[in-house]
């Protein structure tokens, strides 16, 4: 019901229309491709032709093969690093919602520790150290989210647990896990839906600027990100290898963003509650 | 906690709560301290491996372990390591042989330049943008000053950066250097203008969430009743947005700086490396490159450091800039809520009278 209430709102509609395009564009891309990412089929930084419509880049890739193929990988690991710390972070912002002081205090106190370390940092540490395999990377990602995910949640979870239903379900016998998960948490999924919309933005940030620097996925494959750094030397002669994987990050990021930005609007609106 | 309600009234209260948010912050740079040494030395199964490569001959490797001390056992490492830190002592770079407090030093005066100067651009922007976006809440120019924020907000900070480059470095466009390669013989303010570019990228990044931040404790400000009251006795509105609401709603910005700072140093590595700007990012970016161990270790902690003092100066400045903080008997944490809730089942129920004035 609360689905069709947001899909009313057409910023909800726009940025659920952006994000599912680029979404089909970077899932059916690889089968849609002329060439294989990695095969060298024209002039070094060539220049937009009729077989390649946006040209070729540093290597004589197609860049438009390269660009429908790169689109994966910062997609499944950007949405499997904030789905993990949705979860993870909000079972432990329940948890310390819910529970009693010693545990809330200690899980509050980590989360606040480690907001201590600027997310890309501390990615950047674990990575340098531990190697860069593309399941390291998202749980690293996870991992530097997971606190802001702790503190929403718990929030949130504290709020709605001192109001008269969670005491009827009290009062009434309901085990502990069942008022956590069938009474507090479809209360506060909203923020914690639209906090997921955030860092599938700055997930999709951080991860470009990994492979960026060098950090993420590694060279021979095609990832956005890691297309933007290749190319940077032939910014002037072929700008195109470096703007569209540039302009398809960002109008990702745009979407996922301006969607999670018009569900907390609609639902401030009809007066849920926001932490 | 000892009874506070004999205090000679001399003593300002909230004293008592910095000392204890002291000892909270340094409990938290210590724990820092341990997280950084067990990512970088106890959690890879062999550092000098990791910093020499996989096919380094093992005669190298056991000089490199002696040299850091890695054939110690953990605790002694991690006491000699947290020892010499307290000291000022981060070990010597493998890669250039120097100090790295010394390395550290000018990059970090180099990245505060850069820092201090998006800050002295985005907070006047932010509170006038805030402001004035507030005053004409719902009208056309709130709606696309907010889409516009959004769009901001959404781009990769990164891609800010490089559009800025591709920009600058494009013919006609000479007039402010597209990369900010520094002089090291000049001091840095004669060379300003390879500062421009970099902290208009890192601003743009900054300003959305000030802005928006200004905005809303703006908008809130100016439903509350004093403000009703204000308008009522005729004072001028200008006199009430600027004097009577703006000082109240920019409470909350404080906060909202020191988070800004948080991201801002993972952007202003980011930015740094794409304008190649000497700073403490393309330290720790080289030193992740040439594997130097020590560098990387001082670098994080110094950056993370600088996060717990910027929180810590953040509360400071948030008690003391409020009055009913400032003179409270006891100061609860701020922002994060320190104080253990009580289990709902387990709190005592409110009096009908009490939640009448709670609400």
């Amino acid at each position: 019901m609360t689905e069709t209430r947001w899909l009313a709102d057409p910023q909800v509609r726009r940025g659920a229309v952006i994000t599912a395009l680029v979404m089909l564009l970077a899932l059916l891309g690889p089968w849609l491709a002329p060439h294989a990412p990695t095969a060298m089929v024209g002039p070094v930084y060539g220049p937009p032709t009729a077989g390649a419509p946006l040209g070729h880049d540093f290597l004589g890739h197609d860049l438009w093969s390269r660009l429908l193929s790169g689109g994966v990988s910062v997609l499944w690991m950007s949405v499997a690093a904030a789905t993990l710390a949705l979860v993870v972070g909000g079972s432990l912002g329940l948890l310390a919602g819910f529970s009693r002081r010693r545990l809330d205090q200690a899980i509050s106190w980590a989360a606040d520790v480690s907001l201590a370390f600027p997310d890309l940092i501390l990615v950047l540490l674990i990575v340098s150290m531990l190697g860069r395999a593309p399941w390291l990377i998202v749980l690293t990602v996870a991992i530097a989210f997971t606190p802001g995910v702790v503190r929403l949640a718990r929030g949130s979870a504290v709020a709605v647990a001192g109001q008269e239903f969670v005491e009827a379900a009290q009062m009434m016998g309901y085990s502990r896990w069942r008022i956590l998960f069938s009474e507090i948490l479809p209360n506060i999924l909203t923020p914690l839906l639209v906090h997921f919309g955030n860092m599938l933005t700055w997930a999709v940030g951080m991860l470009s600027g990994l492979s960026f620097l060098g950090y993420g996925v590694a060279p021979p494959a095609a990832d956005w990100g890691l297309m933007i750094n290749e190319n940077q030397a032939g910014l002037l002669v072929q700008p195109w290898a470096v703007l569209a994987p540039a302009l398809l990050i960002a109008v990702f990021a745009y979407g996922t963003n301006i969607l999670a930005e018009g569900i907390g609007r609609v639902s401030a609106r009809i007066g849920e509650k926001q932490p | 906690m000892p009874d506070h309600a004999h205090r000679s009234p001399r003593t300002p209260a909230w004293l008592a709560w910095f000392i204890g948010r002291l000892g909270y912050g340094l409990l938290t740079a210590w724990v820092i301290s341990l997280v950084v040494f067990i990512a970088t030395q106890a959690l890879p199964s062999d550092p000098a491996r990791v910093i020499l490569g996989p096919d380094a001959p093992l005669e190298s490797i056991v000089t490199l372990q002696r040299q850091l001390g890695l054939d110690q056992p953990l605790l002694v490492q991690y006491l000699r390591w947290l020892g010499a830190a307290l000291c000022g002592d981060l070990g010597i770079s493998l890669d250039s042989q120097v100090p790295v407090a010394q390395l550290l030093f000018g990059r970090l005066g180099h990245t505060l330049a850069l820092l201090a100067g998006v800050l002295a651009l985005v907070v006047p922007l932010a509170l006038t943008l805030g402001v004035s976006l507030a005053l004409r809440r719902d009208r056309p120019l709130d709606r696309w000053g907010l889409s516009a924020l959004i769009l901001l907000k959404a781009t990769p900070s990164f891609l800010l950066a490089i559009g800025l480059v591709l920009l600058f470095s494009m013919p006609g466009m000479g007039w402010l250097p597209a990369v900010s390669i520094l002089d090291p013989q000049l001091p840095l303010w004669r060379q300003l203008p390879s500062l421009v570019l970099p902290v208009v990228a890192l601003s743009l990044s900054a300003l959305p969430y000030l802005t928006r931040m200004v905005r809303a404790s703006m908008i809130e400000a100016l439903e509350s009743d004093y403000v009703v009251a204000a308008r009522l006795r005729g004072i001028p509105e200008r006199r009430i947005v600027w004097r009577h609401t703006l000082p109240n709603a920019l409470t909350p910005a404080i906060q909202g700086v020191a988070l800004t700072l948080r991201t801002l140093v993972g952007g202003a590595l980011l930015a740094e490396v794409i304008f190649s700007y000497p700073g403490i990012g393309t330290a720790l970016n080289a030193a992740i490159q040439m594997r130097d161990l020590p560098m990387i270790q001082g670098v994080v902690l110094v950056i993370t450091l600088a996060v717990v003092l910027i929180n810590l100066l953040a509360d400071l400045l948030t008690v003391l800039l409020t009055p009913k903080l400032r003179t409270a008997r006891r100061v609860k944490m701020i922002r994060r809520n320190r104080r253990g809730i009580r289990p709902w089942w387990r709190r005592a129920r409110r009096t009908p009278a009490q939640e009448a004035t709670h609400d």
